[in-house]
């Protein structure tokens, strides 16, 4: 029936022509990359048919690079230049990253988020994260075959907006179109089918190498809602290495190590922790740069004891998103396990107590969040039909406020709220004559600005002199899909506006990306000006095929002159498209998006009132 | 103003069917969330999450009762002023001082779930009086007061989950 078919925009129409599209699991320790080939969800190998690659970066000299298996088999030679856990740095400042006291780096303290300095220079965790990012990606374009249309990054659901924007920002940095950030813990539901197969409510426990993250997912009709989240985005699979570690230090009595000592100790703990998944105890030995020598033995007991806190401090976590959803342990329908720390035996005991049944571990608990995060990326890419897709409401995790007198924080958005989600508050002067306003964003639940984490910082001027009280200065948040704030701030008396825009102070600005992408595209000699004209080419190209599925389906809502002015701009757009400068192009696409304005929120309005229709109808 | 009942395709009332407000909610969500406009262009995305936005921030207001409520009064002309109007029954405020410290003395889970149950009961209670104040009798001034109250007991659920918070 006419009525309720809604063709999707920029749907191709022909169905083998699916844009390649795939889903990136950036992790502590190892991250994968994954794509749905016809119909199948398949993590993509290296040549030498690894899937994991681990997420250690080397800077071996000012030009070299090694990333994965060859800068970690270089990682105790030469410490400081290689960077491993770095998805522990993005987003933070010195004073707020974990372990930091352990790690063998030189810390630079730069503005919003800490930089490390090496042999190649100063590096920030964005440009860092960017060259694992950049490997996954021609991986993916050499075993595909084919440029990427855009890729899903995933981030833990606990993740703040600088840790969320920094991410993105990687992801641009390594020229991949990020299509969306997703949380780990729902793209490992949706790898195990839970959106056709159940209803119902499901957590998920995610122990990963650095993070722990508990989501609560109730599931229904094809609609995938994140009721709550809660986690500690500082406990993870390392902290037992960590624990491992210190209890060799101290049972083989060892004097203060060299940094190349520790990693070596550090990696030998790790190695001993995924032994005792599968054996009753395991030996530990090494030999130190001082050539003293390290032989001890640990058993399943001892591991469990002196890791119980840790098992015990992931349970907080689980309490509270459970509260947060108002539901009891046993409501909760199944739990999926996620991270390779979930395979230890103490932890899946301790899940399956608390909810008193067996946790879901039939998939690789390395590779789910991958594999869901491709078939994520394959929907969002308009490769699948209407009917076979699925949607997903995501909250926020983290409650976005701003500063108020006294240093106490008013909460504008409270965690999780759905997104996308906007809020507005009025505040006003207190001084007569006052023209500025200074405006601190925080994210937090505390009540006291100084507990909470400081987003951005940015001052109103212009507002119109007048007495104290008088002025309406109106805070806009806007938190997108993929959980990013923007802020606007406007004065709206006597008919003068003043309005700016903010990005977190841990992100990036885009000068910023584009130096640093200018940068990099020099090193690897590749050229700009042809890059960014395919990039724009494909842009256009995009909206032009998606412009004219929306004509194909719904021209009926612009009269004939506005429909013949969308086709102007279309048919300038082509035009230019066969050009050989990327500018003219630019121009070209922001007119078309101009020009489908109105059309846009016409077509929305449409949708919305044939869903009411439909739903009358089918109730009737 | 808007009426956030319609966007919903609902009539405005308190006691609401909350399955057809859901039901509603998600139809609406998948035409107009941005999931569905990732692959298109500017001006549709901008749209998407406009529309999206203001979908959840109606659906937010419907599902809770207090913001629900607040929204039909204003609806009808009477503007609740929780902000301001804070004079309360003598008798309620005590009642609501003595809960506060039980929950001060409440230091086990056990405890705190006793009376989680009892401010469930009373908020069940109230919602009902609410529902009958707003729908059958058209009493906006009296359901002004009933929903400051429900209001109050929202702040002490909020409570109680700091007390858990703090017990861990």
């Amino acid at each position: 029936m006419a009525l309720m078919q809604i063709a999707e925009p920029g749907m191709s129409p022909e169905p083998h022509q699916a844009r390649l599209a795939i889903g990136i699991d950036l992790g502590t320790t190892n991250s994968l990359v994954a794509t749905v080939r016809s119909g199948m969800p398949a993590v993509l190998p290296d040549a030498h048919g690894r899937a994991l690659l681990p997420s250690i970066v080397r800077y071996v000299d000012a030009q070299k690079i090694e990333v994965g298996y060859a800068a970690q088999a270089r990682q105790s030679e030469d410490p400081k230049n290689t960077v491993v856990s770095v998805k522990r740095f993005m987003g933070r400042g010195v004073k707020d990253a974990a372990h930091i006291e352990n790690a063998p780096y030189d810390f630079v303290d730069g503005p919003g988020m800490l930089q490390i300095r090496t042999v190649a220079g100063v590096k920030s965790p964005v440009e860092v994260s960017s060259e694992i990012l950049r490997v996954l990606r021609e991986r993916a374009e050499l075993s595909l075959q084919g440029n990427i249309f855009g890729a899903v990054i995933t981030v833990p659901a606990y993740f703040d907006d600088a840790q969320r924007q920094a991410t993105k920002d990687a992801g641009r940095l390594a020229g991949l179109n990020v299509l969306r950030l997703l949380n780990e813990p729902t793209a490992a539901a949706i790898a195990y089918g839970l959106e056709n197969a159940s209803e119902g409510t499901y957590a998920v426990y995610d122990l990963g190498g650095g993070t722990f993250d508990l989501s609560i997912l109730k599931l229904s009709k094809g609609v995938f809602e994140v009721v709550a989240t809660s986690g500690d985005s500082m406990l993870g699979g390392d902290d037992f290495d960590q624990r491992v570690f210190c209890w060799v230090v101290e049972k083989a009595k060892l004097a203060p190590l060299s940094a190349h000592d520790m990693r070596l100790l550090l990696v030998k703990a790790r190695e001993a922790k995924e032994y005792l998944t599968f054996h009753g105890e395991a030996r530990i030995t090494a030999k130190l740069s001082s050539g003293e020598f390290v032989d001890v033995v640990l058993d399943t007991e001892t591991f469990c004891s002196i890791t119980q806190t840790l098992v015990q401090k992931t349970l907080a976590p689980v309490r509270k998103a459970l509260r947060d959803a108002g539901l009891r342990a046993d409501e909760v329908k199944g739990v999926v396990m996620v991270g390779g720390a979930t395979r230890m035996p103490q932890i899946q005991r301790a899940v399956g107590e608390f909810f008193r049944r067996d946790p879901l571990n039939n998939l690789d608990p390395d590779k789910v969040v991958a594999l869901g995060a491709a078939m994520q990326a394959n929907v969002l890419a308009g490769n699948k039909p209407q009917g076979e897709d699925w949607l997903l409401l995501d909250v926020i995790p983290l409650s976005l406020g701003i500063e108020t007198m006294g240093g106490l924080t008013e909460k504008i958005i409270p965690r999780n709220t759905t997104i996308p989600a906007g809020r507005a508050q009025e505040f006003t002067t207190f001084k007569d004559g006052q023209t500025g306003m200074s405006i601190h964003v925080v994210q937090g639940e505390r009540e006291l600005v100084s507990d909470c984490r400081s987003l951005a910082r940015f001052e109103l001027k212009g507002i119109p002199p007048l007495v104290a009280g008088a002025a309406r200065i109106r805070v806009g948040f806007q938190v997108d899909a993929d959980g990013l704030l923007s802020v606007t701030a406007t004065e709206k008396t006597s008919g003068v506006e003043a309005s700016v825009t903010v990005k977190p102070s841990y992100g990036l600005a885009d000068a910023d990306i584009e130096r640093m992408l200018r940068d990099s595209f020099e090193h690897a000699r590749e050229d700009m000006h042809s890059r960014a004209l395919a990039e724009q080419r494909v842009d256009g190209q995009r909206l032009i095929e998606a412009t004219r599925a929306a004509l194909a389906a719904d021209a009926g809502l612009l009269s004939l002159e506005e429909k013949n002015a969308i086709e102007a701009a279309i048919a300038t757009l082509e035009k230019r498209l066969a050009g050989s400068d990327h500018r003219p192009i630019k121009q070209a696409i922001e007119a078309l998006n101009r020009a489908t304005d109105e059309f846009a929120a016409r077509r929305m309005d449409a949708g919305i009132r044939r869903a009411l229709a439909g739903r009358k109808i089918g109730s009737l | 103003m808007q009426n956030h009942f319609d966007l919903f395709g609902l009539t405005p009332k308190f006691s609401i069917e909350g399955e057809a407000l859901e039901r509603s909610y998600r139809e609406i969500q998948s035409k107009v969330h941005p999931d569905r406009f990732a692959h298109a262009g500017d001006a549709e995305r901008r749209a998407s999450l406009q529309w999206t936005t203001r979908v959840n921030e109606a659906f937010q207001i419907l599902r809770n009762p207090v913001t629900r409520a607040r929204h039909l009064l204003e609806l009808h002309g009477v503007d609740v002023a929780f902000e301001t109007n804070t004079a309360m029954p003598p008798e309620f405020l005590m009642q609501q001082m003595e809960l506060r410290e039980s929950l001060e003395g409440a230091k086990t889970p056990a405890s705190l779930d006793e009376m989680r149950k009892r401010l469930q009961q009373e908020k069940a209670q109230l919602q009902t009086q609410i529902g009958e104040a707003i729908d059958s009798k058209k009493d906006y001034t009296a359901a002004a007061g009933l929903v400051r109250k429900l209001q109050f007991l929202d702040r002490l659920d909020e409570e109680i989950d700091s007390a858990y918070e703090e017990i861990e």
